[in-house]
């Protein structure tokens, strides 16, 4: 799904945030990555949503070369995306059911289809019963759940978050890791950046560590302790 | 039973494409007609959007309105006023014309024959003779003096022969002049070509400074609209970072502002319309007063429909066009981080 060779990536400061990076990651994976902030992980994981291109090195996701993405492009291999952020992005100046319709009123749903996949995203995270609220009156938890039905609304393959749970407490956090697990379960591939270890050890998933820019692991930290 | 599950007839002519897709994890795909309808539903949404948006912040958005108003009212009044004042001249065509006043004394038949002498000359095209009455009873008529001549004991007009030279060459004009002011029966010749050339020539100016002003104008305009899109975008720069997160194309994220600008343009184009209609409602009484005293039955053209169209149509695409300018400018700039 998504491979990483030999990838660099150096910030027009000169500073260099990825260097040499070669990974793998499956159809229907589950994975965590981790690190120090300024480790790598944000330039990862902008350099797999678009936002940056590579220095060196090729990235491929879903057989999509992104080194080849003319910038016209960008937006439709976005819509291939589920993107969760860890500030959520909402918008307070529309409903539940707006913030999480963007994506398909961007990609050109039709508003029957519409109707249904919100309500289908919403349901999923348990937040059918606040489509109509602002997402500004609603809890950090559920504001992050909102994030997530929106990133999943378009059925992504691949669905990446940026410290989803960066602002939550312990119980809410898990409850999100549930959720994230629920989609990898009927074969949507994840990928998490976390410095919540505790966390991530508990999930029992793949863990990639970063530090400095390189990759210094890649492995299931529970059958061997690695850092 | 059947008959009430079935969609409406419209929909039932094309099968949902949604249907026959495939589920599972592939990407959701969205069928050609699907995207075109929803690409009408969105240009429909973001027309009323602008509309909203226009009445939510109603001081900022009249403001730029009227400052276009009153840009688009200047030159397009400037316009009918010389439109109307063409109007008020018609006739005084810029065809020279020279009009030969004859001694009073003149007879008739003297003076006919003349005339006929010169509807021969090659350099004549038309001669028209105007009697002493005929004269008279003209003035009469136009001049608002009728009364004034009653009181005379006799008829203080000459003859007159129009002569409308075939050549408005000045030298042949000149020689025309001088040929006519050597007869026995002139008594003065008027070349009375100067003065309508005159004005011929400062109504073009006039059309001609009102084109430049209009363009000077249109440009303030424009970067009117420019500034008021560019602070829209800055207004809404979070919502701009999302929904190109999410895959929104630029052609998506410019749409709303492109509704915006249009929408200060029609808007301030209408005003603008409105604005010289009430000018011309102001000025028609005094100018129709003073169109009688001069016994003419001039009245001021309104600005019309030709104008509503014309303003509306042109404040709108000066908006659009001062959007875009804005947008692709600065929403290209605005790229997430």
């Amino acid at each position: 799904m998504i491979q990483f060779d030999n990838v660099n990536k150096r910030y027009e400061s000169g500073q260099d945030a990825l260097g040499r990076v070669s990974l793998e990651i499956d159809r229907a994976e589950m994975v965590f990555l981790t690190g120090h902030s300024g480790a790598g992980k944000s330039t990862l994981l902008k350099l797999l949503t678009a936002i940056e291109r590579p220095t060196r090195g090729s990235i491929i996701v879903g057989g999509q070369n992104l080194n080849r993405l003319r910038n016209g492009q960008i937006p439709y291999y976005r819509r291939n995306l589920g993107i969760v952020f860890q500030n959520h992005q909402l918008l307070f100046d529309r409903s539940v059911f707006e913030n999480v319709a963007l994506p398909l009123s961007v990609s050109g749903c039709s508003k029957r289809e519409v109707g249904r996949r919100v309500r289908a995203a919403l349901d999923k995270v348990g937040l059918l019963h606040k489509e109509k609220q602002n997402p500004i009156v609603l809890s950090g938890g559920e504001q992050q759940r909102v994030g997530i039905a929106r990133a999943v609304v378009n059925k992504p393959a691949l669905l990446v978050a940026d410290e989803p749970t960066g602002n939550l407490d312990p119980k809410l956090s898990e409850e999100i890791m549930g959720l994230f697990r629920q989609f990898n379960a009927v074969g949507t591939t994840v990928l998490i950046a976390s410095h919540d270890l505790e966390l991530i050890a508990r999930m029992r998933q793949r863990v990639l560590t970063l530090q400095q820019g390189q990759l210094i692991y890649d492995g299931y930290p529970s059958r061997e302790p690695a850092y | 039973m059947n008959q009430r599950t079935k969609p409406s007839p419209a929909r039932t002519a094309s099968p949902a494409p949604e249907r026959t897709r495939s589920a599972g994890a592939v990407t959701a795909r969205t069928g050609v007609g699907d995207r075109f309808s929803s690409w009408l539903d969105h240009h429909r949404e973001m027309w009323k959007e602008s509309w909203v948006r226009f009445f939510a912040s109603p001081m900022s958005s009249s403001m730029t309105a009227l400052v276009i108003a009153i840009a688009l009212a200047l030159p397009a009044a400037l316009q009918l006023g010389l439109t109307n004042f063409q109007k008020a001249v018609a006739g005084w065509d810029g065809q020279p014309q020279i009009s030969v006043f004859l001694h009073k004394r003149a007879k008739e038949s003297a003076v006919t024959s003349f005339a006929d002498d010169l509807r021969g000359d090659p350099l004549v095209a038309e001669v028209t003779y105007i009697s002493p009455e005929q004269a008279l009873a003209e003035f009469q008529q136009s001049s608002g003096l009728g009364d004034a001549l009653l009181g005379m004991d006799s008829n203080p007009l000459p003859a007159v022969l129009l002569v409308r030279p075939r050549s408005s060459e000045s030298t042949s004009l000149e020689a025309l002049a001088t040929q006519l002011r050597e007869s026995a029966l002139t008594d003065s010749v008027v070349l009375d070509m100067a003065w309508v050339q005159r004005l011929a020539n400062l109504t073009a100016l006039g059309r001609r400074m009102s084109l430049g002003l209009a363009f000077l104008l249109a440009l303030g305009v424009l970067l009117v609209v420019v500034n008021s899109i560019r602070l829209h975008i800055e207004n809404r720069r979070d919502e701009i970072l999302v929904v190109k997160l999410v895959g929104a194309t630029d052609a998506f994220v410019r749409r709303p502002f492109l509704y915006t600008g249009l929408v200060y343009g029609l808007v301030g184009g209408l005003v603008a319309w409105l604005l010289v209609s009430i000018g011309v409602w102001m000025l028609a009484g005094p100018v129709s007063g003073l169109a009688n005293l001069y016994g003419s039955g001039f009245r001021l053209d309104g600005p019309g429909f030709t104008y509503l169209v014309g303003l509306a149509g042109g404040a709108a695409l000066l908006g659009l066009t001062g959007a875009w300018l804005a947008v692709a400018r600065h929403i290209s700039a605005i790229q997430p981080r």
